[in-house]
């Protein structure tokens, strides 16, 4: 019988939770990693007890760890991110240059055919690479070389590379995002690398249809449709149909299309996921209600998901990496919250239970469809 | 011999109980320590002073003989004490956060 393997990173270390493919009753292991933020951790797609996770501190810097059985042993593996070349600067916050520095890793994405070969989104936004496991890491400079990157500016979270999507149908593409500069194409396995941000408007920046400068909070693609992007950011939900040369907005009746994560369901290409919050000044779920929103249509036609969620009370947030959806036939859908709950569905959204309630607050949710 | 006193995590990382005491040859100084220390605990690289820049990181602190060397020199030497281990130098994790 399939079962499911939901890797949850938080402020104070990795927790670990496992069902069987009902998705009722679940195992729940951890801390790992204790008292360490991990920003994200994610299974090989090809060798499921291949994980890796980024472990760091403000204190003691970066870690990144690997598993080979699936979690239960875990060991360090290479740290050593450095930039390629003179770094040179990117804008702070006030707008003066400030030297690239490596703070983090925010987001790792294992390739789809190499156990080996992963790639790691850093703060500050850089794209690195590892093909040994973790041992060595190397930086595909091309994105913070990209003729732009002396005008990237931090957004409140920091200058995060936060997503990383590989094109399953070419090998050569893939779509990262960084907040506050924006999303950027490459087609050429990271060598070049192009802003993709047409259509975007945001009010926060002098020019608010700036080729660069967009705090996007997370992009989202469905494997059978890569060409076809969703992206939450930081106000508007929003939809490309051409890998990312055009968008449009399709925040439609979101009651606010403020939010972070944005996800689609496993098979149906069409059915995508957010959480909104309040404003970027109230980092809440609106009137307190705790409401997932679905649309059945890849946006602008939106219902609220709440039954299993609070409805009153709920001051939470719901951070850009901390949704996940799982491939069983009846699609499982989960998200984490600052609170430390971490929530399930296994019927697409329609009813919730949360899988634990008072972790450390959740940074990150994936999850893993096995066997 | 040197006696070096990790913070509770870094001890973790090393998988180490209490201090470690480490041989250092040449001069005792902050570097030739963590030269020999991040030698034998190659899991600390990175985690006491920057790989890139060698710089302390900033909420890591370097105390002995009640002392804060912290801010001294990375090759001057350390005191007596800790070149003829009547005392450990303390890696300490600076009180900062919650």
């Amino acid at each position: 019988m399939s079962k499911v393997r939901v890797l949850v990173g938080t402020r104070k270390g990795a927790f670990i939770l496992t069902s069987d493919g009902k998705r009722e009753r679940w195992d729940v292991r951890g801390p790992e990693f204790a008292g360490w933020e991990v920003y994200h951790l994610k299974g090989s797609p090809v060798d499921p007890n291949r994980l890796y996770a980024s472990q760091s501190s403000g204190w003691f810097g970066q870690l990144m760890q690997r598993s080979d059985d699936g979690g239960r042993t875990w060991h360090p593996v290479g740290n050593k991110f450095a930039y390629d070349g003179i770094p040179g600067t990117h804008q702070w916050y006030d707008g003066t240059p400030h030297p690239w520095e490596f703070k983090r890793v925010w987001h790792l994405e294992p390739s789809l055919t190499d156990p080996d070969f992963v790639y790691a989104g850093a703060e500050d936004a850089a794209l690195f690479r590892s093909m040994d496991g973790g041992q060595t890491w190397q930086e595909l400079s091309g994105l913070r070389g990209h003729g732009s990157g002396p005008a990237w500016q931090p957004g409140a979270g920091g200058m995060c590379l936060h997503t990383i999507l590989l094109d399953p149908s070419d090998p050569q593409r893939m779509f990262i995002a960084i907040s506050a500069a924006g999303a950027f194409r490459t087609d050429d396995g990271g060598k070049t690398w192009k802003p993709i941000n047409r259509g975007l408007k945001s009010n926060g920046i002098p020019n608010p249809e700036a080729e660069v400068g967009h705090c996007v909070h997370r992009i989202a693609m469905h494997p059978s449709r890569p060409a076809v992007l969703f992206m939450q950011k930081h106000w508007d939900v929003m939809r490309s149909d051409d890998a990312g040369e055009s968008w449009r907005e399709v925040s439609g009746n979101l009651p606010t299309d403020f939010g972070f994560p944005i996800d689609v369901h496993a098979h149906e290409p069409d059915t995508i996921y957010v959480v909104p919050i309040k404003s970027d000044s109230e980092h809440y779920p609106l009137d307190g209600k705790l409401r997932v929103y679905r649309s059945r249509t890849g946006g602008g036609e939106w219902e609220a998901l709440t039954n299993g969620l609070p409805q009153s009370n709920c001051y939470v947030n719901v951070l850009r990496d901390a949704m996940a959806i799982d491939s069983l036939d009846s699609c499982g859908v989960y998200f984490g919250t600052t609170g430390g709950q971490v929530y399930a569905s296994a019927d697409a959204g329609d009813t919730w239970a949360p899988i634990v309630r008072d972790l450390p607050a959740v940074l990150s949710v994936e999850v893993q469809t096995l066997p | 011999m040197i006696r070096v006193a990790l913070p509770a995590h870094l001890r973790n990382l090393a998988k180490v109980d209490g201090e470690v005491s480490l041989e250092v040859s040449g001069e005792i100084t902050q570097r030739s320590v963590l030269d020999a220390l991040e030698a034998c605990y190659p899991v600390l690289r990175g985690t006491i002073r920057d790989q890139a820049t060698q710089q302390r990181r900033p909420f890591v602190r370097f105390f002995a003989c009640a002392q804060d060397l912290s801010h001294e020199r990375p090759d001057a030497p350390l005191p007596d004490a800790v070149v003829n281990a009547t005392e450990p130098l303390l890696i300490v994790g600076a009180m900062a956060g919650g």
